[in-house]
């Protein structure tokens, strides 16, 4: 028998580490759904031959610059002292996710608003032109950029995996927390905020044609997030004690039932059956699916990141299974 | 490092005995935000009634060689100070807390008086000013506690760890504590 002892009591590090509480997670999500949007959006620009696309798809290419500044406003809130935030910028930390971050969320911007001012509808070009006549450059800024569609097509590609795929690394470098420690976590933060990008975009008053391409697309997706899913538990399963012993907090461990319900069963099972139903019968891809995947996406990186935490090299997971 | 030393801690856990003397003179020392402590003691207790051991340990931040807390830090906050110790400039940090999620032995937390993080410095305060003790060694009443350089051959700390059986904390999170446990 072995009994541990303690006095150290520090808040939100002890019993059980609490470094990140409820805005990590939805900074993760907010941005994994960007990285989405901005890659479906390069993608979707890429594939465009005729005028027959939606006005809610020409607009919603704006979505990324607003919803990435939603994101850095939740991770600001999660800093302990934002005064110093401007710090990220003073540096490059070649280590450092969170240094990588930092630097691709600059560049989230430049390429989602060019790209998402070349797909807007002509009207909607011309009447901000106008309104906005005073600010220098901008013609040109808007004329540079009208001719390299397909570059910041690609660039919007790029810069989206390059932001879905970091929030997956920045937790799956931390070799301290054996649930994160994985480099599938990468691709399966991508692959889900590509899913929840598309989920987003199901939101609106597309046509027909883009709610078939998007919903077979999600079909895809969600199945590589299942299997992806799958690798990650095998990965950790067949590694040392620590990360066996992590896996544990899913398998049996307090936050199994969350886990499995909201983001396996009811995240991605039940809309990837949803989106074959409506595939299979002809019918045109509903919202309701796509809700579910956006609460299995934000449930997905929620219970990750409080899972994480919980797990460590000194086995707390073990101990407080036994 | 470029000062060529490589400071370490040594603590003998066959005479510590938990008094806590070092957690109070941390605390003092380097005016330790109330309810937090910089070290603390741990104790393990192990077998079956009545043949029972334990060990009895005071513990804090390893300085470890391949620190992951000075990796993941984003704005070089967290840094090699002098004799390989692991430092935090306040002035540099935001509170983001990826070098406590990244610290194999929760070492580190945040000053509510600050937001910025707080560990112990091996009390480089002092070793860099002429006092060759840290606070916790200094209060120590069974002198359990040994504070040195491992390049010098002729250090205490150097001395204990050729001579007696050692260990560190963690040693497959593989990153090279500079913190040792005489056995
Ligand atoms: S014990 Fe933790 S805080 Fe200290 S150097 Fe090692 S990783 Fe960093
Ligand atoms: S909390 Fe401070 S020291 Fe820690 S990683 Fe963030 S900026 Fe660096």
């Amino acid at each position: 028998m072995d009994e541990f002892t303690s006095t150290r009591s520090n808040h939100l590090i002890d019993p059980v580490l609490h470094a990140w509480g409820t805005e990590v997670p939805i900074y993760l999500f907010l941005g994994g759904m960007v990285a989405g949007i901005m890659l479906l959006s390069g993608l979707m620009a890429l594939r465009r031959t005729d005028d027959r696309t939606s006005h809610a798809l020409s607009l919603l290419p704006w979505a990324s610059p607003f919803l990435i500044s939603l994101g850095m406003m939740f991770l600001w809130l999660d800093l302990e002292n934002g005064f110093n935030a401007i710090r990220f910028y003073f540096v490059f930390q070649p280590g450092s996710p969170m240094s990588w971050g930092s630097w691709i969320l600059l560049g989230i911007y430049p390429a989602s608003i060019l790209l998402a001012w070349t797909l807007s509808p002509a009207a909607f070009r011309e009447t901000w032109l106008r309104r906005l006549s005073s600010v220098p450059a901008l013609e040109s800024i808007s004329k540079w950029a009208m001719e390299r569609t397909p570059f910041l097509a690609m660039a919007n590609i790029v810069m989206g995996a390059a932001l879905g795929i970091y929030t997956g690394v920045l937790l799956g470098t931390m070799a301290a927390r054996p649930l994160w420690n994985s480099a599938i976590l990468g691709p399966l933060f991508l692959v889900s905020g590509v899913s929840t990008g598309a989920a987003f975009m199901l939101l609106y008053r597309l046509n027909d044609k883009e709610r078939v391409f998007l919903g077979r697309l999600d079909m895809g997706l969600i199945t590589t997030e299942l299997l992806l899913l799958a690798l990650w538990m095998i990965g950790l399963s067949t590694a040392g004690a620590a990360s066996r012993g992590a896996l544990g907090a899913i398998l049996g461990g307090p936050y199994t039932a969350a886990f499995w319900t909201l983001v396996v069963a009811l995240g991605l099972l039940t809309p990837l059956i949803g989106e074959w139903i409506e595939l299979k019968h002809g019918a045109i891809p509903g919202r309701l699916p796509a809700i579910l995947v956006l609460v299995g996406g934000l449930s997905l990186r929620w219970i990750l990141v409080y899972a994480g935490q919980f797990t460590s090299w000194a086995g707390n997971v073990t101990a407080a299974l036994h | 490092m470029s000062d060529n030393k490589r400071y370490a801690m040594v603590i003998d856990t066959k005479t510590c005995v938990g008094c806590a003397a070092c957690v109070i003179g941390c605390k003092t020392e380097n005016g330790v935000a109330e309810g937090f402590a910089r070290d603390w003691i741990f104790t393990h207790t192990s077998g079956t009634f009545p043949d029972l051991q334990m060990t009895i340990r005071t513990e804090r931040c390893n300085h470890c060689v391949d620190a992951p807390c000075v990796t993941s830090c984003p704005t070089g906050a967290s840094h090699y100070g002098p004799g390989g110790t692991v430092q935090v400039n306040r002035d540099k940090c935001t509170g983001c807390k990826a070098c406590i999620a990244s610290c194999p032995y929760d070492a580190r937390f945040v000053d509510p008086r600050t937001g910025t993080v707080d560990k112990c410095t091996y009390c480089m305060h002092r070793i860099e000013n002429g006092i060759p003790t840290t606070a916790c060694q200094e209060v120590c009443p069974t002198e359990s506690i040994f504070f040195g350089d491992l390049n010098d051959p002729k250090s205490k700390v150097s001395e204990l760890l050729d001579t007696r059986e050692s260990y560190t904390l963690l040693p497959d999170a593989g990153t090279k504590p500079m913190h040792y446990f005489l056995r």
